[in-house]
């Protein structure tokens, strides 16, 4: 009978529908998979762990921690309250209130957030004593960044709050946390941070807390933060940022026996403090938002420009890699070099030889273009074509670390340029180019570009004869090693043997009477170096320079860039040489000098960019 | 045969028997599980709730003798009287009856509340039973489907007022039973085609479905004018008549939904059917009790290792929601076995029920199967998030001495009936 039937088919199929329900629910669907901290059953509590400290290599305490206060919230446990005494309490208006329940609520209600950063010590006190009245709310303490020194900020950097994009590719972080952006904070961020305890505690639907789940079997304490000592010297970091003051430009300083940076600054600058506090992200903004000073800006790290003379050395480095000239070999110079027709096909040039034979040494002390030049077009037309020719240019001058970004634990950094043969094949499509059209590469002006760290690790590598180390800001990290790429040298494709006649050259400079920054000579000090004058289409051109010191077995490399500093050797050149000074010596014999320096502004050619 | 007639278990089916302790015995640790906390454990404490329910289960013992004791012919020749008994005690509750949860369906004797609703099942498949076993019914005329339908209306109404709509939902089952003993099948394809209507013109909204229907209807006035037109000149009233009568229902589901319905209920709908994702309010209880059952995974996390159940996450977890429990701590595997079980129960008593010579015992039988499969259908639907939230209980799990009570005795009466059939003639 076909009626009995149907009530009995009902239950099979309700059953088999349910079954299925239940294994895509339990089975199938991993997005309920639900792990202890997604659990809204217990109630997770973070106890944060103290940052590390950081120290300069002399063990100078540059960053350290001092407690805040930060208020809580767990937007489902808020009860109906008194909001205008909330407020007051708080010293924040009715509309910032709202604003922070609603972000709060909308990352979870669940998890707490930080609703008020960094309540002072005072606020604390009367703050602990009603804050219980107020349900979802509760203090909790937190350590925050001081910078004891004022200084180096864009090599220390910041920590800010942890932004969404952030929480969703690292759940190890939730809202209202603290994460280094910038600098050292952020480069070892996983070193300085710590791990967080955590305390999960067992509560019932009302929220109300139970007892620790599960006999506190998965909570954990938390782990400090590591300490860092950094390759930066304190000392040497305050006088070259004091050395820069109204000026724009940076400077960056390398022990060419390791790679350590002694000094990395930037101007114009902050004090790292500002980044700290309630105000922070009111500075931040202010910082941020200065188009005309850019004081985020790195300008050892991120400023790209064409080197200019300094990067001859690489020339003459190559040519004679190249065999195409001897020491011996020179040319005369007549206030410049000819290389076509054309009336434009005319380099100048301001060595003021008139004549006489000018070979590398002379070339590199009196900084002659003809000489470079034509070292630079003998090595491009060895090749049979002029892109084979660029291309093995290049590989030389990219072996000192240009036209990359060096592999280092810096945060920021810029590629700079080493052109290629496919470039010029780029800008003249029919293939017709000769080794003339790139002419400029061979004093550091065309396509070259080229940073202050690219050019002071260049300059280690020079003064150690051929190669370098990686420079690096970390000296020592408590518990790790430092990783193998910083201990390791890199060799250039220059031979050793090349590199003895041109530092001659550089030694001259400073010791010989007609050498171009003879006016920067240190008593006592032997110094090696190299002007530079970067021509700038914009305004007034870039002052550099690159020095190295002792020139027999170098203890520092350093490379100084002043933006419209008109030429090497009236701004870059003398504050290369005080760094020096300061470094090696500890003193200053030079008290006129220091003081034109700290006191020089070129605020004025700045002011007239803006016009 | 006296002395056969006097062993009361004599002839009883030990299958339900067994399958009976079963369900009270997972019910039991589940609801164990469901209510314990951290610092008692007394299972004789009336204080706490699986104690009550311990207790309420050792009281299940002399109800089924008696229920036993009883000869099947009582339960017969009584059943109108235990009908209009338990009526009256239905209306009773307007006048005495104690307000728990917003509605008035307890009897309350001291500190002990009893609901009558909970025995109405029993006594209205009585009812029905006799009803329908009379030799002169004939369910295919209209008169007797209508005395059928005032027996069942009675209690239902009494229910609604009380009011507890999703505990007068379970006499909808008795169309089940209605239809074995010969009910016409529209009037179940009118009660599906209904339910459809219903579900689409909530989705969709009532002008898509009017006028989408009224494109349809079109069509097939079409196919009977030019193909069928011998038919279309007979049937076009039918067929009209069929047509309007949808549009009215189409048009009168959205009216009840929009203007009669209060808004708590008109959410429970929309979260089931994804029009509504306010997990935080209305949904709560939905969402709860889903991310709980999935919590368990395959295995599940073990007898009072589940942290929502001993979090108390779920509201009215003992009673309605008991099942999220299963579900929780003893996962896919055991949430299965229970659907499994209760499946091989319902068609148990199927088995038994046609088995019966007397019409009275198989109409009863069938009775209680449809209540069982009703309550089965709509708390574990709800609790999984199939149906919307309709508070009724699941038999022999649901922690309350009422539901327990109301189930055993339903259920034992058909085991009386059952052992009888052996010695009737
Ligand atoms: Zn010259």
């Amino acid at each position: 009978m076909k009626r009995t039937g149907l009530l009995s088919f009902l239950i099979i199929f309700i059953g088999v529908v349910y079954i299925a329900r239940l294994f895509y629910l339990q089975v199938l669907d991993n997005s309920f998979n639900t792990s202890t901290l997604n659990n809204s059953a217990v109630k997770v509590m973070y106890d944060y762990p103290e940052r590390g400290y950081i120290f300069d290599r002399n063990g100078v305490l540059l960053v350290a921690n001092q407690l805040s206060y930060d208020v809580m919230v767990i937007p489902r446990e808020v009860k109906p309250m008194d909001t205008i005494a909330f407020c007051a309490l708080l010293k924040i208006t009715k509309e910032e209130f709202i604003e922070k329940i609603e972000n709060a609520s909308r990352y979870s209600t669940r998890i707490p957030s930080t609703f008020l950063q960094q309540v002072s010590k005072d606020d604390y006190a009367s703050l602990q004593e009603i804050l219980y009245k107020f349900k979802g709310f509760y203090i909790q303490k937190r350590s925050l960044r001081e910078y004891p020194k004022k200084s180096a900020a864009n090599v220390l950097g910041y920590i800010s709050e942890v932004n969404e994009a952030m929480i969703n590719n690292n759940p190890k972080y939730h809202l209202g946390e603290l994460i280094g952006t910038a600098g050292v904070e952020k480069s070892y961020e996983e070193v300085l941070r710590g791990t967080k305890g955590v305390k999960f505690i067992q509560r019932d639907r009302f929220n109300k807390e139970i007892g620790s789940f599960k006999n506190g079997l998965y909570d954990t304490l938390p782990i400090s933060g590591n300490d860092i000592t950094l390759t930066i010297d304190a000392v040497l970091q305050q006088y070259g940022e004091a050395l820069m003051t109204n000026k724009r430009g940076g400077i960056v300083a390398i022990e060419p026996s390791t790679g350590e940076i002694l000094a990395m600054v930037s101007m114009p600058t902050y004090d790292p403090n500002l980044m700290v506090g309630r105000d922070r992200s009111k500075n931040f903004t202010k910082l941020y938002l200065d188009n005309i000073n850019k004081p985020l800006l790195d300008r050892g790290l991120q400023a790209q420009y064409p080197p200019g003379s300094p990067f001859k050395v690489i020339s003459a480095l190559v040519a004679l890699q190249e065999n195409v000239i001897t020491t011996a070999s020179s040319i005369q110079c007549f206030g410049g070099y000819k290389y076509g027709s054309g009336k434009s096909s005319f380099m100048r040039c301001h060595c003021e030889t008139s004549g006489s034979p000018v070979n590398l040494n002379v070339a590199i002390y009196r900084s002659c273009n003809s000489y470079f030049a034509t070292a630079y077009r003998k090595v491009i037309d060895k090749f049979p074509t002029p892109t084979e020719g660029v291309n093995v240019w290049g590989k030389h001058a990219e072996s000192f670390g240009l036209g990359n970004y060096l592999d280092n634990d810096l945060s920021v950094g810029q590629k700079g340029n080493i052109p290629n043969g496919n470039l010029y094949s780029k800008i003249y499509p029919n293939g017709r180019w000769r080794s003339t059209a790139t002419i400029s590469n061979a004093i550091g002006q065309g396509e070259v570009l080229t940073t202050p760290i690219q050019l002071a690790n260049m300059t280690a590598a020079i003064a150690n004869e051929g190669f370098y180390y990686i420079p690096h800001i970390a000296k020592k990290i408590k518990g790790k090693p430092l990783d193998k790429k910083f201990t390791t040298p890199i060799y250039t494709t220059i031979d050793k043997k090349h590199f003895k006649p041109v530092i001659d050259g550089l030694f001259d400079v400073f010791e010989n009477p007609r050498g171009t920054a003879r006016g920067s000579r240190v008593e006592g000090l032997e110094i090696s170096g190299k002007t530079g004058t970067s021509e700038n289409p914009h305004g007034q051109d870039h002052s550099i320079f690159i020095a190295f010191a002792p020139t027999h077995n170098p203890k520092i490399a350093i490379a100084v860039f002043v933006e419209n500093g008109y030429w090497g050797s009236r701004w870059a050149g003398p504050i290369a040489t005080l760094m020096i000074e300061k470094y090696l010596t500890g003193k200053i014999g030079r008290p006129l000098v220091e003081e034109r320096m700290m006191e020089g502004s070129i605020q004025e050619e700045y002011d007239k960019q803006l016009k | 045969m006296r002395s056969r007639k006097d062993n009361i278990f004599h002839g009883i089916d030990w299958i339900l028997v067994l399958f009976y302790f079963i369900f009270i015995f997972l019910g039991w640790i589940n609801i164990y599980a469901a209510t314990i906390s951290e610092n008692d454990f007394d299972l004789l404490n009336f204080s706490t709730e699986y104690g009550k329910q311990l207790i309420w289960i050792g009281f299940c013992i002399p109800i089924i003798l008696l229920i036993l004791m009883f000869e099947a012919k009582f339960y017969e020749k009584y059943a109108p009287i235990i009908y209009f008994i338990f009526l009256v005690l239905l209306a009773g509750l307007f006048v005495l009856g104690k307000n728990i949860n917003g509605s008035t369906s307890w009897y309350a004797i001291g500190s002990f509340s009893l609901q009558p609703s909970e025995f109405t099942k029993a006594a209205t498949a009585l009812a029905i039973a006799k009803l329908v076993s009379d030799k002169m019914f004939n369910l295919k005329k209209l008169g007797t489907q209508v005395q059928a339908l005032l027996l069942l209306f009675f209690p239902a109404i009494l229910i609604i007022l009380q009011p507890d709509p999703g505990s007068a939902l379970v006499y909808a089952a008795f169309i089940f039973v209605l239809y074995r003993e010969g009910l016409p099948f529209y009037y179940i394809t009118v009660g599906f085609i209904a339910l459809f209507l219903f579900v689409i013109t909530l989705i969709l909204g009532y002008e898509v479905t009017l006028i989408s229907s009224l494109v349809l209807f079109i069509c097939i006035l079409l196919y009977f004018i030019f193909y069928r037109p011998r038919a279309f000149r007979k049937g076009w009233i039918k067929i009209i008549g069929i047509y309007l009568m949808s549009a009215m229902f189409i048009f009168s589901v959205d009216l009840v939904f929009n203007h009669v319905f209060k808004q708590h209920h008109r959410d429970r709908f929309n979260i089931i059917l994804g029009k509504t994702v306010d997990m935080k309010g209305v949904g709560y209880n939905t969402d709860q009790s889903v991310t709980t059952i999935a919590s368990g995974g395959f295995f599940g996390k073990g007898f009072l290792q589940g942290e929502r159940t001993q979090g108390n996450f779920v509201p009215e977890q003992k009673t309605d929601y008991i099942f999220t429990t299963v579900g929780e701590e003893w996962g896919f595997v055991g949430s299965a076995l229970v659907i499994i079980l209760f499946v091989a129960f319902l068609l148990r008593i199927i088995d038994r029920a046609e088995q019966q010579k007397a019409k009275f015992s198989r109409i009863y039988g069938y009775s209680i199967v449809a209540i069982f499969f009703m309550h089965f259908v709509i708390n574990i639907g709800m609790v999984i998030g199939l149906v919307p939230t309709i508070g009724i209980p699941l038999p022999f799990f649901s922690y309350g001495g009422s539901a327990l009570w109301g189930f055993t005795v339903l259920l034992f009466i058909f085991i009386r009936l059952d052992a009888n059939k052996i010695y009737e003639w």
